[in-house]
């Protein structure tokens, strides 16, 4: 089982001596490999800010703030590559999972819901994954039995939905107002502030991406997640070697929405605010976006993809208007780059699309299957009927 | 299919009203006379009103999954889009502001208007399939759904630049108090237009596919593709075909939800073409009956909501109603029991 994907997975060809054994070296103890690698990147990254061209946007103190924001949706997405990615099951309402997250945090840790006495963060991250869990399962058996595409329908229409009840129900969720005051986290009477220092928080999110990303790696090499890839690539060829393919679906289905359910939890924590446009279907179909150019199922990958999306769509775009504005080039400085936030998202999307389906960062998988379908446009040797037409 | 073989009842008018498959319309045609004697004539025609705009919609999506399987996400912005080319056409082309004088040039500036209308949205959506699916045809099926919701920011984008993030107003050609009066019920002619429209282009088009030798071609392509190009149908070509017949379709709707409601906006798009979305599944994906049956069945059930003083969850209640079907009866209301396909 040494076989697995790395940060480095770059083809081994080339450098094979001391890269090799470092990738042995991490493939036997991944948990390890992955906190370290966490800790090191999450120490570098406000280094890194310190320094210019990036001192020069903003201060440090924000950058680290937008980390955490972004480090929100990379929860995100490795959740969504457990159900898209591994399973191959399309969900398109993802959001709904993190807004019952959310909404699970807000109403148990404010003054208009229950507002449990004492340190409800902790307990909460656990139960907040757990109600997730319980409407995925909800949505899930009845649905799961369904075609691929129909099962993408459906989702896309609960993730409507979802925002819509919290909406109209004003007596449990507030309606538009949205629940304020939430309670943030403390550790021994220390409680998390919420504006001026961003590094509790900071470190929360990273202890939660290492947590989630072990137990995520953990099952993928488990006999879950090998039925999990065995439902994708082939759901009856699966069934037919004895995988329950209704209870495994739905486990991918519960398990992402856990993760969902933690991210909503640490984002109402954060914003110490919820409010149900916060969890609209552009939530969605973003996580969707970097699950899918991060390099579906391929966990590093998806994470970086996240932060990276995450990073150009909320800190990049806003920047070029600094950047164009600063060394007063010819027509780019009027342009106003957050108008063409989406245009230029969009055009991403299409270009990665058309120029690298298999996403940024592919699993090994992923790559063989995609070159295994070009040789096969290109002629099987078998088929005396290969010429196309064209 | 042996399952109906199984299941054939010996009763000769059950066994003939199973053949005609009789059951869906009747099903339809009660929900629409339940409305009617529920909540009045005038809500029926709104329903009916629409229930025809979605099921214009619902072609788009039908035909194109029929033919490449693919979920068209864009498909409710060329919707939109379509409304936009309509105002732009009978503002600045056509020089209209408000309703026009008299039928004749009413019906002459909204036919050229539909005309032009219908063949830019045609345009624009094969160039949509020439460059966004059309290199990504034999990719993962999840690529092609991604370019698709990133051709949906695109156009909503463009859109949003050039008339702004708030509602537009747009010229309503026939005015909404332009009425004719049956009995004590007054229904607009703007609704009883765009009901006769959108049916004669759902029958127009059923003929189409039925009778011409495109149709047939588009109906092996979607049956087996490979097939159908070892018999020399031209696999590109009908695709293309596809598109500019369901963009046009849309465009069609685009121009006469602006003449019906008076105001568009870029957001218009993805809640039309999920409802819309929702009314072809709920027919039957790739059936175009059925996509112009779960059309009105989504304008019954919208209006009966909004109706019912709960206009805040019509949404929520077409979602119910495609959850339910999906689960009930996942082959939609005239599917063909598909087997499981990969």
């Amino acid at each position: 089982m040494t076989g697995a994907q790395q940060p480095s997975n770059a083809p081994a060809a080339s450098g094979r001596g001391a890269r090799a054994a470092a990738s042995d070296f991490a493939g036997r103890h991944r948990s390890m490999t992955i906190i370290v690698g966490l800790a090191v990147i999450a120490s570098i990254l406000p280094l890194i800010v310190t320094l210019p061209p990036f001192s020069s946007f903003s201060p440090q103190v924000i950058w680290i703030d937008g980390f955490t924001n972004a480090g929100v949706f990379v929860l995100l997405a490795m959740g969504l590559n457990i159900v898209v990615g591994m399973s191959g099951l399309l969900d398109l309402g993802y959001a709904a999972f993190f807004a019952i997250g959310a909404y699970t945090m807000a109403y148990a840790g404010s003054p208009f819901g229950a507002d449990f006495p004492g340190n409800v963060f902790w307990p909460m991250l656990l139960i907040g994954a757990a109600v997730a869990m319980v409407f995925g399962i909800l949505l899930g058996a009845p649905t799961l039995r369904l075609r691929g595409d129909y099962l993408a329908i459906v989702t896309l229409g609960f993730g409507e939905i979802v925002p819509l009840v919290i909406l109209n129900s004003s007596k449990f969720t507030d309606g538009p107002n949205g629940i304020g005051g939430i309670a943030a986290p403390e550790i021994l009477d220390f409680v998390f502030p919420t504006v001026g220092n961003p590094w509790p928080f900071y470190v929360t999110m990273v202890a939660l991406i290492a947590i989630a990303m072990i137990l995520i790696y953990r099952l993928q090499d488990s006999r879950l997640g090998r039925a999990w890839s065995s439902i994708r690539e082939d759901e009856l060829a699966a069934a037919a070697n004895g995988v329950n393919t209704v209870t495994t679906k739905l486990l991918a289905f519960a398990l992402g929405a856990s993760v969902a359910g933690v991210a909503g939890v640490f984002q109402s924590a954060k914003l110490t605010l919820v409010s149900p446009n916060l969890f609209r279907f552009d939530v969605s179909f973003t996580v969707l976006a970097m699950v899918v150019l991060g390099g579906m199922g391929n966990i590093w990958g998806v994470a970086v993809g996240a932060f990276v999306i995450f990073l150009i769509q909320n800190v990049f775009l806003k920047q070029l208007n600094i950047f164009f504005d600063a060394v007063q080039m010819p027509f780019f400085k009027d342009v106003d780059f957050l108008q063409y936030q989406f245009l230029l998202y969009g055009i991403a999307l299409v270009a990665m699309m058309l120029l690298r389906p298999e996403g940024l960062f592919p699993s090994r998988r992923r790559r063989r299957e995609l070159h295994t379908s070009e040789d096969a446009e290109f002629g099987e040797h078998g088929d005396p009927l290969g010429a196309s037409p064209e | 299919m042996t399952s109906t073989a199984l299941s054939v009842s010996q009763n000769p008018f059950v066994e003939a009203f199973r053949r005609q498959r009789l059951g869906p319309y009747l099903f339809v045609l009660a929900l629409g006379l339940g409305v009617f004697f529920v909540f009045g004539p005038e809500q029926f025609v709104n329903a009916m009103t629409k229930g025809a705009i979605y099921a214009l919609i619902a072609l788009g999506y039908t035909m194109v999954y029929g033919i490449i399987e693919l979920i068209n996400f864009a498909h409710g912005d060329v919707f939109m889009v379509g409304a936009f080319v309509s105002l732009f056409v009978l503002t600045n082309v056509l020089g209209q502001q408000g309703p026009a004088a008299d039928p004749l040039v009413m019906l002459g500036i909204i036919g050229i208007d539909i005309l032009v209308t219908g063949a830019v949205m045609g345009i624009i959506g094969v160039t949509i399939e020439r460059f966004a699916y059309r290199p990504l045809r034999n990719a993962p099926r999840l690529a092609p759904l991604i370019t698709a919701i990133g051709v949906s920011f695109i156009l909503q984008n463009i859109i949003q630049i050039i008339y702004g993030p708030s509602p537009v107003n747009t010229p309503q050609i026939i005015p909404p108090t332009a009425r004719v009066q049956i009995g004590d019920v007054s229904i607009g002619w703007i609704n009883i237009f765009i009901i006769s429209v959108s049916i004669a282009l759902m029958i127009g088009l059923q003929a189409f596919v039925g009778r011409t030798k495109i149709g047939r071609a588009m109906r092996a392509t979607a049956q087996d593709r490979e097939a159908a190009q070892l018999m020399g149908v031209n696999i590109n070509r009908t695709i293309a075909v596809t598109f500019f017949i369901g963009s046009a379709l849309a465009g069609v709707a685009g121009v006469v939800q602006g003449l019906y409601l008076g105001n568009i906006s870029f957001t218009l798009g993805f809640q039309a073409g999920l409802k819309a979305f929702t009314a072809a599944v709920l027919g039957g994906i790739g059936n175009i009956a059925g996509a112009a049956l779960g059309g009105f069945v989504i304008g019954f059930v919208e209006v009966s909501a909004a109706a019912s003083g709960l206009a805040v969850w019509s949404q929520a209640a077409v979602f119910a109603v495609l959850i339910i079907t999906l689960v009930f009866r996942p082959s939609g209301l005239l599917g063909q029991q598909l087997g499981e396909r990969a």
